[in-house]
C-alpha cells in the first residue's frame, strides 16, 4: 500500500490553477468536453476545486452555472480531497443479498468509520457505490481503484488497520 | 519438454477480483523455476465465476480447466503435470465440457473467454470481422433489413426492436450522424457488457462499424460507466489496436467507408444509462432526461440523427451479419428472437454469465446452473431485470425468460439480470431500497420520479415501522409514479415494489405485528 508522510500527502493534492488550465486546454478541443476535464483534474488532484468552474466555463464557453450543475450532478466529483485509502463499497441488491449492510455496520462498530465520510485523520475514505459489475462474487468493493470480491470483515479489518487489502499477499 | 506450452489466465475483472494477477505471475515464476517454456494468455472469463480464477491447459485433447486456482496451488499443479492436463484435485476436465458452459448457446459470447480480447490476429481466426466484411459489400438498406430479420430487439432492457430504429436514423438526412453505445450498465446484477468489452472488445467496435456502415455514420462513441476501469482499459487499447490494423479510421478493412471511435466515462450517475440522459452527459451537461419527442434517432448526440445501442445489442451485430438473421431468429420464442446473456448473481452457489435461447426458466438457471444459494439456506426470491425488475417468488420460477412472458408477471426482464436472495431477506426492506435508490439517482426533472420516490422512502419507514394502513399510500404512489413520471426511472420503480407487496405480503404484515402499544406510544 503506497504510504504518504503528511507533507507529501499535501503537496500531491494542492490545487494549482497553471497546472489546472494546462490541463483544461489539453482536453476541450473534445466535443462534450466537460466531462472528461472534470475527470482528469480530479484524477490530478484527488477532487475537483471550485475554482476549476471559471477555468472550464471560459474554456468552454459555457456559463459558471452549468459547469457547477455539471460537477454536482455526478456523484463521482469530490468537492475536496479523498483520504489516502479509497473504499468504494457496493450497497446495490446483488451484494446486499450478500450481507453488505452488515460490513457497513461492522465499519462502523468495529472501527468507528462511517461511510460517505473522510476518518477525521484523513487516512480512510469509505463511499457507497451502486453496482461495480462483481455481482456474482459479492460483497464486492474498489479499493484503490483495485477491484475485490468477498469482501468480508477480516478484509476491512486490515483496510482499517492500514494494512494491504491483498489477501493473497502472504 | 521444450514447446511452449499455452496457458490461459483470465484478465477479466471478476478473476482479478479474487486474485487471477497472482496466479498468473505465481505460475510464470514457477514455470521459469522448472526451466518450462509457457506461454501466458490473458483471456476473459468463461463465465464461470465461482471458478475463477479459473486457469486453463491448451492440451492436445483441447482446453483443461483448473479452478479456483490459488498462488499457493500452483506449485502443486505443476507437480501434478498440469502442463498436460494432470491429475489434481482442482482439474475440471475439459473446459467445454462442463455442465454450466456445454448447455449454453454462446452466440453473442461465443469467443468471450476464448480468445486474446486484445489479438486482432486471434480475432480474424475467430470468424472475426467476417460480418463487418460481408457489410462493407452491401447497401446500408440491406443490412438494415438483415438486422430486423434477425428479430434483435435492444438487449438494454427495452426490448426496442433494433432494425426500427437503425431504419429510422438510416431515412435521417443529415451531414452528421452517430452511433452510440450505451455501456452504462448500471443494473445491480449485470456484468454481461463489462465481460464482453473486456473478454472481445473488438466484436464490440466491429457491431458499431456495421452500424456506420448501415446508417451513414461516421464516428462513434462508447459512454462507459466509470465503475469499470478495467474495461475502460481494454477498451482503449483495443481502439488503438484496431486503429492500427485500419479497422477503425478512414477506410475501414480496405472499404470506402470510414468510421472512428472514442470511449467517454460516465461519472457515477445511473440515470445515464437512460438514452436521452447519456446523450445529455455525452455533451456535457446534467444528464437530464429529455422528453421525447424528439426522438434520438432523429435529434440525438448533438442533435444529429443517432443510434443508441446497449453493448449487447452492437456486440451480437456481427454474429448477425456473419451467419445470417435467420441463423439467429431461429433461437428463441415467440417474439423473442435469439439469445440472452443471462447474469446469474447474488446469493447464488455458481453465479457467472450464462447465454441461451430465449424461453428457458428462470428455475432452470436458478436451480440446474446456480445449483441453489450460496449460503446454502434455502431460497426466497429472485429480481429480474436490475433495480426496476421485480422480486418474483418460488411459485413464479417457471415462468420463461421471454419480454412478454415476464410482462404478463408484471415482471421485466431488463439487461439479463438475476439476483439470487435466500430466506434473510426482508422484502419490505428490499421494497424501500427500491424508492431510496430512485430518490438517489432521479434527474429531478418530473416531479413523480423526484419527489414520488422520497415519499415513498418516508411511507415505507412508516410501513416497517408498523403501520400498515400506510400500504394504501404506497400503492397509490406506485400508480402514480408509474403512469406520470418521464422516463423508466420513475416508471418502473413501483415494478420491485409492488411485486414485493405482491408476493410477499407477510413481510409487509409482520411489520404491522410490531406495531404494539408500546411501539405505538414510542412515535
Amino acid at each position: 500500500m503506497r504510504c504518504y508522510d503528511a507533507d507529501e500527502r499535501v503537496e500531491s493534492m494542492s490545487w494549482d490553477d497553471a497546472v489546472a488550465s494546462s490541463i483544461v486546454n489539453e482536453y476541450k478541443h473534445l466535443a462534450g468536453a466537460t466531462l472528461p476535464i472534470l475527470h482528469a483534474l480530479q484524477e490530478n488532484f484527488g477532487y475537483v476545486d471550485k475554482r476549476a468552474v471559471p477555468l472550464i466555463a471560459d474554456a468552454l464557453n459555457m456559463s459558471k452555472a452549468e459547469i457547477f450543475g455539471a460537477i454536482t450532478f455526478y456523484h463521482d466529483f469530490r468537492h475536496e480531497p479523498a483520504g489516502q485509502t479509497v473504499v468504494k463499497l457496493c450497497r446495490a441488491e446483488a451484494c446486499q443479498s450478500m450481507g453488505c449492510e452488515s460490513l457497513v455496520a461492522h465499519l462502523k462498530d468495529a472501527h468507528g468509520v462511517e461511510i460517505n465520510a473522510t476518518t477525521p485523520d484523513g487516512r480512510l475514505t469509505v463511499e457507497t457505490v451502486f453496482c461495480l459489475g462483481n455481482c456474482a462474487l459479492g460483497p464486492a468493493a474498489l479499493i484503490n481503484g483495485e477491484l475485490v470480491g468477498r469482501v468480508d470483515e477480516d478484509l476491512l479489518d486490515a483496510v482499517c488497520k492500514g494494512q494491504s487489502h491483498d489477501r493473497m499477499a502472504g | 519438454m521444450s514447446t511452449s506450452i499455452k496457458i490461459y489466465v483470465p484478465r477479466d475483472a471478476a478473476a482479478l477480483s479474487v486474485g487471477a494477477n497472482r496466479v498468473a505471475t505465481a505460475i510464470a515464476h514457477e514455470a521459469k523455476k522448472r526451466g518450462q517454456t509457457v506461454e501466458i494468455i490473458r483471456n476473459g472469463s468463461r463465465g464461470m465465476l465461482w471458478l475463477e480464477p479459473l486457469v486453463e491447459v491448451e492440451t492436445t485433447k483441447g482446453r483443461v480447466a483448473f479452478g479456483p486456482v490459488t498462488p499457493k496451488d500452483v506449485a502443486s499443479l505443476f507437480e501434478a503435470n498440469f502442463l498436460t492436463g494432470g491429475a489434481h484435485p482442482l482439474n475440471l476436465g475439459l473446459t467445454e465440457e462442463i455442465p454450466f458452459f456445454k448447455n449454453q448457446e454462446r452466440l453473442t459470447f461465443v469467443r468471450v473467454g476464448v480468445i486474446d480480447p486484445l489479438s486482432v490476429d486471434d480475432y480474424i481466426a475467430h470468424s472475426g470481422f467476417a460480418g463487418l466484411k460481408k457489410a462493407v459489400k452491401m447497401t446500408g438498406a440491406a443490412i438494415v433489413q438483415e438486422v430486423a430479420d434477425s428479430g434483435l430487439r435492444g438487449r438494454g432492457g427495452a426490448g426496442f426492436p433494433t432494425g426500427i430504429k437503425w431504419k429510422t436514423v438510416l431515412g435521417a438526412e443529415a451531414d452528421q450522424k452517430y452511433i452510440v453505445c450505451n455501456a452504462d450498465e448500471g443494473d445491480s446484477g449485470t456484468f454481461a457488457d463489462r465481460m464482453l468489452m473486456e473478454g472481445d472488445p473488438f466484436t464490440l467496435i466491429e457491431g458499431m462499424a456495421i452500424a456506420g456502415v448501415a446508417v451513414g455514420a461516421t464516428k462513434g462513441f462508447i459512454y462507459l460507466r466509470s465503475e469499470y476501469p478495467h474495461a475502460y482499459q481494454t477498451l482503449q487499447e483495443a481502439i488503438r489496436t484496431a486503429r492500427a490494423a485500419r479497422w477503425l479510421g478512414p477506410a475501414i478493412g480496405g472499404s470506402s467507408y470510414a468510421f472512428d471511435l472514442e470511449v467517454r466515462l460516465g461519472a457515477g450517475a445511473y440515470i445515464c444509462g437512460e438514452e436521452t440522459s447519456l446523450l445529455e452527459s455525452l455533451e456535457g451537461k446534467r444528464a437530464i432526461v429529455r422528453a421525447k419527442p424528439p426522438l434520438p434517432a432523429l435529434k440525438g448526440l448533438f442533435g444529429k440523427p443517432t443510434i443508441v445501442n446497449n453493448v449487447m445489442s452492437l456486440a451480437t451485430i456481427p454474429w448477425i451479419m456473419a451467419n445470417g438473421a435467420k441463423a439467429y431468429a431461429d433461437f428463441g420464442m415467440g417474439r423473442s428472437r435469439g439469445t440472452l446473456p443471462i447474469q446469474l448473481a447474488g446469493n447464488i452457489k455458481q453465479g457467472g454469465l450464462i447465454e441461451k435461447a430465449f424461453g428457458v426458466s428462470l428455475r432452470e438457471i436458478i436451480e440446474t446452473y446456480g445449483g441453489g444459494t450460496h449460503s446454502g439456506r434455502s431460497f426466497r426470491a429472485v429480481q429480474v431485470g436490475g433495480p426496476l425488475g421485480a422480486y418474483f417468488p418460488e411459485s413464479l420460477l417457471d415462468t420463461p425468460m421471454d419480454y412478454e412472458a415476464m410482462a404478463a408477471k408484471k415482471g421485466l426482464l431488463g439487461h439479463g439480470g438475476m439476483v439470487v436472495f435466500d430466506d434473510t431477506v426482508d422484502l419490505a426492506q428490499q421494497a424501500r431500497f427500491a424508492f431510496e435508490f430512485c430518490a438517489k439517482e432521479s434527474c429531478g426533472k418530473c416531479t413523480p420520479c423526484r419527489i414520488g420516490a422520497t415519499r415513498g422512502v418516508e411511507t415505507m419507514d412508516k410501513v416497517i415501522a408498523g403501520d400498515a394502513s400506510k400500504l394504501a399510500l404506497i400503492d397509490d404512489l406506485c400508480h402514480l409514479m408509474t403512469d406520470a413520471s418521464l422516463c423508466a426511472m420513475g416508471g418502473l420503480t413501483p415494478v420491485p415494489v409492488m411485486s414485493a407487496m405482491t408476493h410477499f405480503p407477510d413481510d409487509f404484515n409482520r411489520a404491522s405485528k410490531r406495531m404494539t402499544p408500546e411501539n405505538l406510544a414510542a412515535e
